[in-house]
């Protein structure tokens, strides 16, 4: 670790702008340390800037570690103290009636959760009224506009004394600072041999006539997908997961495939404008569990995969720790 | 048993799809013992899938890449291909889809690209449906294995048919024969190999299962569990009680 005078506070800096990063400034801040943050100017370089935003802790406990629920149920409480526009509304699991029995399975796999039956699942959302037999509902998830987070989170940094700079960071300027904080997700592969990256595709859509108060998730065996409520009319609807870090376009086949959940949730969406389809690569390590991996001064956040929003906070805190304390609260040291 | 002049321990063949994750997915396979585990290079191959190939070649076992999501001979085909260059080897489980709600195989593609791959040098497993004119036209098209199935993929209905796939068992009784698909219990895999099948693919029931690894374990010990029935001569089914005690003062054939 390297020598801090007494009552200075640690000079540190962030590599990227993303979730991780942004959180991890913000926390760092908040405990103390002098932050500058190193940014590409292009919000859609981000995986961040594509992601649902929903913070389901519970849901995502059905095909993820337990870890990621009992870590992730914080961050609720965490954006809802840094962005105002965080929304606990709960969140809705329906199955087309074909495919029932992936409710069942994820009801069993899953805590926290209601059954609802056609009234139960029309009485939270009206315009879903007599389209599902049956529901699960999560009452204690929230969701947030990714977008929105990340800009109020930017926008909060130069008041909290934080340097903003375009661009990378070189050897020299590194030196400069007590630690670096690798946050840059898929671009800090080179760095990381066993992160791969994990496509997402997404669309953005806008649909006057339905009106959904809370994330909804549309389970199917081959293609579990979600629809989101952005407000006004707007829905982001996500998201495809292909072990490939191409970089391409949406591809057709994912196009059909999320409009058609859409669309199976509810008719209108035949309707509705495409805003928007966009795609990016979630980094991931082989259990898709975020780390915090400490090199000397460089400390790497990495590893979000699908939990960025979810799970940032808990490894911000832990960075902090090291940064500040010496020590990882879960076990190691810097 | 023994494919295209491979030896192989285990009668397992594991898919690696739909897992929690790659460690999950790499326990499992240890916990099956399976040799071999199926790729699909359609969706993940579409360039840049180096970083999950990487970890599929890391597992340390032989690698039967697949053309999962292929409806055409040419996509199937061009799969092939990229397949052979991405893993190094000329086997392919060879699919082409005729029904997107079945996943149903579309026999008489299936039965071109055979033969369009096996004069090109793949080693070819065709996922075909158990008809008995079918898998005599891909023995014929190159094949020298024939995976019929036991059910639609992912549907874990267990053997849907087994009449099918017994008479196709008596009519090859020298190509090896594998359960490909359709498996959702260890009584399933069970079941196939107590028909004297060869070995057992899936994938869906150990990835899906609350806990893989377990699964991945059970259903290693049911495939053993059958070959070793199947091997030992089982007892014919009778209608009548047999007691295992003999019986003094009875007449021997009742009335």
């Amino acid at each position: 670790m390297p020598f801090i005078a007494a009552g200075r506070s640690p000079r540190v800096l962030v590599l990227g702008a993303g979730v991780t990063g942004l959180v991890a400034a913000t926390v760092l801040t908040g405990r103390g340390a002098a932050v500058t943050v190193r940014f590409r100017p292009e919000a859609a370089s981000r995986a961040s800037h594509f992601a649902g935003g929903m913070l389901a802790p519970w849901c995502e406990a059905a095909d993820a570690s337990a870890l990621v629920a009992e870590r992730g149920a914080a961050a609720i409480g965490w954006w809802r103290e840094h962005f105002p526009g965080t929304c606990r509304a709960g969140s809705l699991v329906l199955a087309p009636p074909r495919d029932q029995a992936e409710l069942h399975r994820f009801a069993r796999r899953t805590t926290a959760h209601e059954t609802l039956d056609t009234e139960g699942v029309a009485a939270l959302e009206p315009d879903l009224a007599g389209r599902f037999r049956q529901g699960l509902f999560f009452a204690g998830e929230a969701h947030l506009d990714p977008r929105a987070a990340l800009a109020a989170l930017a926008a909060d940094l130069p008041a909290r004394g934080v340097v903003l700079r375009e661009g990378e960071a070189d050897e020299a300027e590194q030196e400069g600072f007590d630690h670096v904080l690798d946050c840059r997700g898929h671009a800090a592969a080179p760095d990381w041999p066993s992160l791969r990256g994990v496509r997402g595709e997404m669309l953005v859509l806008r649909c006057p006539e339905v009106a959904l108060r809370r994330p909804v998730r549309l389970l199917h065996p081959r293609i579990p997908l979600y629809v989101v409520p952005r407000g006004e009319g707007v829905f982001m609807v996500g998201a495809t997961m292909v072990e490939s870090s191409d970089r391409r376009a949406v591809t057709a086949r994912a196009a059909m495939e999320l409009l058609n959940a859409a669309y199976a949730l509810h008719p209108a969406f035949a309707e509705a404008e495409i805003l928007e389809a966009g795609s990016n690569i979630r980094p991931a390590l082989p259990d898709n569990l975020p780390q915090l991996r400490a090199e000397g001064r460089v400390l790497r956040l990495n590893g979000m995969y699908r939990h960025g929003f979810l799970l940032s906070p808990w490894l911000a805190q832990r960075a902090a720790a090291l940064v500040l304390d010496g020590a990882d609260p879960e076990g190691g040291t810097a | 048993m023994r494919v295209y002049n491979t030896e192989l321990g285990s009668r397992l063949l594991l898919g690696t799809a739909q897992y929690p994750s790659p460690t999950v997915l790499a326990e499992a396979v240890r916990a099956s013992g399976a040799e071999v585990v199926t790729v699909s290079l359609r969706r993940e191959g579409a360039g840049g899938g180096e970083g999950f190939w990487r970890l599929i070649r890391d597992l340390g076992v032989r690698v039967l890449p697949n053309t999962a999501g292929c409806h055409t001979v040419k996509e199937a085909v061009t799969t092939a291909q990229m397949a052979r260059e991405v893993f190094g080897t000329p086997w392919i489980k060879l699919e082409v889809i005729g029904d997107d709600d079945t996943l149903q195989p579309e026999v008489f593609g299936l039965v071109d690209a055979a033969r369009i791959l096996s004069a090109e040098g793949f080693q070819v497993f065709p996922y075909t449906t158990a008809d008995l004119v079918v898998a005599g036209r891909l023995l014929e098209a190159g094949c020298q294995v024939l995976m019929p199935w036991g059910a639609p993929i992912g549907s874990g209905r267990g053997l849907n048919n087994p009449y099918a796939l017994r008479s196709l068992r008596a009519h090859f009784p020298d190509v090896p024969l594998v359960v490909d698909a359709g498996i959702g219990l260890p009584s399933h895999a069970a079941q196939a190999m107590e028909l004297g099948y060869d070995a057992v693919l899936l994938n869906t029931a150990v990835a899906r299962a609350g806990d893989p690894v377990r699964m991945a374990a059970a259903m290693a010990r049911a495939v053993e569990a059958g070959r070793l029935a199947f091997e030992a001569d089982p007892m014919e089914a009778r209608d009548m009680a047999a007691p295992s005690t003999p019986v003094l003062g009875l007449p021997v054939f009742g009335a």
